[in-house]
């Protein structure tokens, strides 16, 4: 066990793996020499050399267009987008192709590349550099899309997404990275894709969250003192694994979702519409959204007007405790 | 301080046959009869087997067709230079490619007909499927290239473009990666005067697709893209430049589409017929057939007998494609992962029940 935070459990799992698998490359705009931006990278190069952590040229469709080549021809493509909200020139290969190419080629070729993506607000980033997109990256055919919240996560789901047969984005909630620690193993261990984790177990009511909003969660349920909240962490987006969450709300017959992304067609929604087929009957107050606003993410001195708040949530669920 | 010349260039243009079946012997590339007579046949099937396509898609037994006739120099010639190991990347547009790389012809029938069945191809033979988003498909090449290199393997990987997908920045990419990292890279450029509606001189201010490669420290050469030998020639060299580790090569081959874009649209509307008419004259196969005959490799006997085969080839492979039908509406659901998540697998259960209910009472 090692004491790690964010940061050093995606390096540490990185490492793992591109030790344990010579086709496991790292590449983006400057994960090299410099060890990313965020030195989620550093000292990759210096273990695995220039061509298997790949300082490419500054395009971000050129590094994920190249890392759908990379994964049909054998290797594993870790691609970093310097942050998540510079991955659109890439849509088109992450959505035509490396989405597309088992169906297209009835699984004779496949594409198991990871784009890792630091992702949300907090960090008084300067514009595009705070948006949480899963719900647009959840809506892709063929794509996985999982959010680490904690060291023990991010490492796990990490070593899944690397391993996993299929293209995964992976988000990371940058504003966690390193605000926490956690004792994790030393070894390398998967956090299985596609499962949700039911991280506290309540009776009062559900609450739903991911990424880097657990934390918040966490501080709303300590501010409500004896509401017994279930906690979960989705982790992955889709495939979405929502019977935890019917099966938790069956048991509380209340549910708060919490996301940092707008609320408009977000992932909110989608849970929504999944407990209303699967949990109508169990539901005892209608189900509440926190969530971002649906504006353009404020720049730096006015993000705490949009960001969720523990106050926000612990309104929400007392709201819906006492409908 | 006077201001100095930094840099100068110069773009070659390659041609070997001319259009009246002359060769430049010097620069004539060494190709086995056996093989000339090869590519010969394979342009040959590919014309007929597009004229066929046409016609399909005229009866509504293709959904859309994307015709290559007039362009199969540029496209067998330089995917008959590749080796076994080397990977072809095409556009939408390059059936004769598949041809020439052994694809049973039906396949792409079935494909063009609205099946992926018809794009799945063969484990290990280096054939990537259509790639439709225009100009989306030559930073897969680089990737292919860059994975053969780590893994100490000698391929190269030959990607096909229009001269419209030179404007997309995803090509433009691709061409600078491939300089950036060395790759064993060869882009082929068909440029073929038109991007549906719209001509090259609308498309570009630049006087040569080819010296768009100057840029990315890339090699760039422009050849008759009707002329066999010259696109082959130029792809042999480009794949050994690759394989020796010195880098991509840009090629483009200038030819002319003579059909429409697709099956889609009108060129009446667009083009007039005096322009096309020229281009009839510049017919890669007739010129190749010239060739052939000076060498004594073709006669009217062999000639007929090679259409004559290829109407057969090509009337089979139409008529398989025209029993093939629609697989199980499970099929649908079953390569969108490697494993099925039980999220969509619900998905896939009620979708076959509620079909068999509409459809079958």
């Amino acid at each position: 066990m090692a004491e790690m935070n964010i940061v050093q459990a995606i390096n540490n799992a990185l490492e793992l793996e591109m030790k344990n698998d010579e086709s496991v490359v790292v590449l983006g705009e400057d994960v090299g020499v410099d060890g990313g931006v965020f030195r989620v990278t550093d000292g990759l190069i210096d273990k695995f050399g220039e061509e298997r952590v790949i300082d490419s040229p500054l395009a971000e469709a050129g590094i994920v267009g190249t890392s759908v080549g990379m994964a049909i021809n054998g290797l594993k493509p870790v691609a970093e987008m310097q942050f998540s909200g510079f991955i659109y020139p890439a849509m088109q290969e992450v959505i035509s192709h490396a989405a597309r190419i088992r169906n297209r080629t009835r699984g004779v070729l496949t594409c198991p590349l990871v784009v890792r993506l630091p992702y949300g607000g907090g960090i008084r980033a300067l514009e595009h550099h705070s948006e949480s997109m899963e719900a647009m990256f959840g809506h892709i055919q063929g794509i996985k899309t999982v959010v680490a919240s904690n060291p023990y996560n991010a490492k796990g789901l990490l070593i899944a997404a690397i391993r996993d047969p299929d293209p995964v984005l992976y988000m990371e909630p940058k504003r966690m990275y390193r605000a926490m620690k956690q004792d994790i193993p030393d070894e390398a261990y998967t956090v299985p894709i596609g499962e949700t984790n039911v991280v506290k177990q309540g009776d009062d009511i559900t609450l739903v969250s991911w990424g880097a909003q657990m934390e918040v969660a966490q501080e709303a349920i300590e501010s409500l003192g004896n509401v017994s909240v279930e906690l979960i962490d989705v982790q992955t987006i889709y495939p979405l694994d929502y019977k935890p969450i019917v099966e938790s709300v069956k048991k509380t017959g209340k549910c708060v979702i919490l996301h940092e992304a707008a609320r408009n067609f977000g992932p909110a929604g989608e849970i929504i519409a999944l407990l209303n087929e699967h949990a109508f009957t169990s539901l005892e107050a209608p189900i509440k959204r926190v969530t971002g606003y649906n504006v353009p993410f404020p720049l730096a001195l006015s993000e705490n007007y949009y960001l969720p708040s523990a106050y926000r949530v612990a309104k929400a669920i007392k709201e819906v405790i006492n409908y | 301080m006077p201001k100095t010349v930094k840099h100068k260039f110069e773009i070659e243009h390659l041609q070997i046959l001319d259009e009246d079946g002359n060769v430049d012997e010097k620069l004539e590339p060494k190709i086995a009869d056996e093989d000339l007579k090869k590519i010969y046949e394979t342009m040959v099937v590919s014309r007929v087997f597009d004229q066929k396509a046409v016609k399909m898609q005229r009866q509504g037994k293709l959904a859309t067709f994307a015709p290559s006739t007039g362009e199969e120099a540029a496209m067998v010639a330089s995917t008959f230079a590749l080796r076994k190991q080397d990977w072809m990347v095409p556009s939408y547009r390059e059936s004769p490619c598949f041809i020439t790389r052994g694809v049973p012809l039906e396949a792409i029938y079935i494909y063009m007909k609205g099946s992926e069945e018809g794009s799945r191809g063969e484990p290990d033979a280096h054939n990537m499927p259509v790639s439709v988003p225009v100009g989306s498909q030559p930073l897969h090449a680089v990737g292919l290239g860059y994975a053969a290199k780590l893994r100490k393997k000698d391929e190269a990987a030959l990607v096909f473009f229009g001269d419209g997908a030179t404007s997309e920045g995803e090509t433009l990419e691709a061409m600078n990666f491939s300089g950036a990292w060395k790759t064993p890279t060869i882009f082929l450029c068909r440029n073929n005067g038109w991007a549906i509606s719209v001509p090259t001189t609308k498309q570009t201010a630049a006087e040569s697709f080819a010296q768009k490669a100057i840029a990315f420290g890339i090699k760039g050469i422009q050849v008759d893209g009707n002329d066999v030998l010259a696109v082959y020639a130029a792809t042999k060299e480009a794949i050994e430049r690759g394989s020796k580790g010195k880098g991509a090569t840009l090629i483009e081959a200038i030819t002319y589409r003579m059909g429409m874009h697709t099956t889609a649209d009108d060129p009446k509307k667009y083009r007039k017929e005096e322009e096309v008419e020229p281009w009839k004259e510049k017919d890669p196969i007739e010129r190749f057939e010239k060739y052939l005959r000076k060498k004594k490799l073709l006669d009217d006997n062999y000639k007929e007998k090679v259409w004559a085969e290829a109407e057969e080839k090509v009337a089979a492979a139409a008529k398989k494609s025209e029993e093939f039908k629609a697989g199980h509406i499970s099929e649908i659901f079953k390569y969108t992962f490697a494993e099925m998540p039980y999220i969509i697998k619900e998905q896939m259960d009620y979708a076959q029940k509620t079909w068999e209910e509409e459809n079958n009472g």
